[in-house]
């Protein structure tokens, strides 16, 4: 009897256990299971970021101490030197023109293209956008030499234009894509009702594309003016302390001042905080953009 | 309309042609002539010999594996961790809002500032946090960057494009279908069987534009590797984009370099088209 009672009452604690996961305290268990894992996780990807910020407001000694210290008086040492040893603001001024610039100037050029092949399609179109997109596969490194000499020829090594121009280059391609699927989902017959009264090309664009697609216009505008502030490959070898991006101020500070660690650190923050704000705050919008508005 | 429609066209392809077609003539002009910029004034038609000197370096193959392996790591462990932490993070729970911000962030970290945290204050042996973690499980600390170079390259990558597919799938899968999954649980699907047959198809699509895009940033992995290791020790960290810039700014030898770039456009190419079967069959809708 003794054997078969606690099989029972093991199947009752199973049964009950069971029943548990779907009752109230079950699934709060589950929850609260759910969202330690998920605060974990996040804590751990965003650990590297913290600890660099929290580095910057260190002396050189807390920043190599082992144990690493948590608890100090901070100090805004390292911010002032950056400033003082680099012209950080020089560099900040460089990144945002060469960034907005090329990203307004990219979308001038590209929407016409997407506008033209989403409402006029052909077919060519889709080998066209292929096209574009393998250009963007090709490594900038294939193209370093080149550029290079094109640019030493007409005197525009170190100058923000000419990093405005490739920028503008290298994203076109996306930006195109972007802007074609974003156009492809207004519904042809809109257009048509508008061109049935009479809309002129411009004005139908205008006053019928621009504000249905304003969210993907957007989109594609913050996707590419991210990637054009974190670009390193030209910036570090097209220019030097004229028309210098942050990404190029950063890499200056490679070795051997990469010893020093709270002043890095203080040099970091500086360059990504402006942009990991914005994307912070813009990531919904971010999201539309890079998927080419395919994952609803 | 529709010609002025094709004139809306030209500023786009015609830049873009530009870009395209001018540096790669000037390349394989480059690539057939003997051009050291330590030599100057010597600029003999060579024919293939640069290309001959470019893959017979040991370093070519060494640098295709790199290419492949940072590539295919990197993509791999994006989309595995990316699917689950986005599965993890999707149904409501306190402190989603900053979960997700906090999530998203390394993507927007530039390259050289990813290299540079990670390089000194993550993996340094005696100091970095890494170490303190091995030490503090009884482990003696790793050497990163000397001992496993392109491990903590595809580290750095992967860190940052993480947020990425987390993002992508996120969104995704904000757009499943409730009533389904529902139904299937009612039925007594087993949550394997529930991601297998209903998350996981319904993912397909926006794993294929995840690939896509890191396929596009990652061949062309430069800034970590040159502010990290340099591509060493050895070759061990080069990849096909260092070894050109090697070539081309250290060793000064364009003409070899621009060998390699075309190299580089070839292999670009291939994983182009391979990408066109993936992606296009994704396009039409």
């Amino acid at each position: 009897m003794a054997p078969e009672g606690r099989s029972d009452y093991f199947g009752a604690a199973v049964r009950r256990l069971r029943m548990d996961f779907t009752s109230e305290t079950g699934l709060k268990v589950a929850l609260a299971i759910r969202s330690v894992a998920a605060w974990f996780v996040a804590l751990l990807l965003f650990f590297p970021i913290l600890f660099m910020l929290v580095t910057s407001f260190k002396t050189e000694l807390q920043a190599i101490a082992v144990p690493s210290v948590w608890l100090f008086t901070p100090t805004l040492d390292n911010y002032t030197h950056v400033q003082e040893r680099s012209d950080y603001l020089l560099y900040a001024k460089n990144s945002l023109i060469t960034s907005v610039v090329s990203t307004l100037v990219g979308l001038l050029i590209a929407a016409p293209a997407a506008y033209s092949m989403a409402f006029f399609p052909s077919k060519r179109t889709k080998g066209i956008l292929m096209w574009m997109l393998s250009t963007k596969m090709m490594p900038a490194v294939g193209a370093l030499v080149p550029v290079y000499v094109l640019a030493q020829g007409a005197h525009l090594l170190d100058t923000r234009f000419a990093l405005i121009v490739v920028f503008m280059l290298s994203n076109l391609p996306l930006m195109v894509w972007m802007l074609y699927s974003h156009f492809k989902d207004i519904p042809p017959e809109i257009l048509e009702a508008a061109r049935m009264d009479g809309a002129t090309l411009l004005s139908e664009f205008r006053h019928v594309i621009l504000p249905l697609a304003m969210g993907g216009i957007a989109s594609t505008g913050l996707l590419c003016l991210v990637l054009a502030w974190n670009e390193a490959f030209w910036s570090l070898n097209l220019t030097a302390a004229n028309a210098g991006t942050l990404a190029a101020l950063i890499a200056s500070y490679s070795s051997p001042e990469g010893l020093f660690w709270s002043k890095l650190s203080a040099a970091s923050v500086l360059a990504i905080a402006p942009i990991v704000v914005f994307g912070w705050f813009s990531q919904k919008q971010l999201v539309q953009g890079l998927t080419f508005g395919a994952v609803k | 309309m529709r010609p002025i429609a094709r004139l809306l066209l030209v500023p786009a392809v015609g830049s873009l042609f530009l870009w395209m077609i001018v540096p790669l003539a000037m390349t394989i002009y480059f690539s057939v002539i003997r051009y050291n910029l330590m030599e100057p004034g010597e600029h003999a038609f060579v024919g293939l010999e640069n290309f001959r000197y470019f893959v017979t370096d040991p370093s070519f193959g060494t640098a295709i594996v790199n290419t492949l392996l940072l590539l295919g790591s990197v993509i791999a462990i994006t989309v595995v961790l990316g699917v689950l932490i986005a599965l993890l993070v999707n149904e409501p729970f306190p402190g989603q809002g900053i979960v997700r911000v906090l999530l998203i962030s390394p993507f927007f970290v530039m390259p050289t500032v990813n290299a540079l945290l990670w390089k000194h204050m993550m993996m340094n042996p005696i100091y970095g946090v890494l170490s303190q973690v091995w030490r503090a499980v009884g482990a003696t600390p790793i050497d990163w960057l000397s001992d496993w170079p392109l491990l903590s390259v595809i580290i750095m990558v992967a860190w940052q494009w993480l947020p990425f597919a987390i993002l992508i799938f996120i969104t995704s899968l904000q757009g499943m279908n409730r009533e389904q999954l529902e139904a299937a649980r009612m039925d007594g699907a087993t949550w394997l069987q529930q991601f297998r047959f209903l998350v996981l198809p319904h993912l397909a699509r926006s794993i294929a534009v995840v690939v896509m895009i890191e396929m596009i940033f990652l061949l062309s992995v430069f800034a970590e590797i040159s502010t990290t290791t340099a591509g060493g020790p050895g070759d061990a960290s080069t990849n096909i984009a260092y070894l050109i810039f090697k070539q081309a700014l250290l060793g000064f030898d364009v003409g070899v370099a621009s060998a390699g770039a075309l190299f580089a456009v070839l292999l670009a190419n291939i994983a182009a088209a391979f990408l066109i079967r993936l992606v296009g069959k994704n396009m039409d809708r």
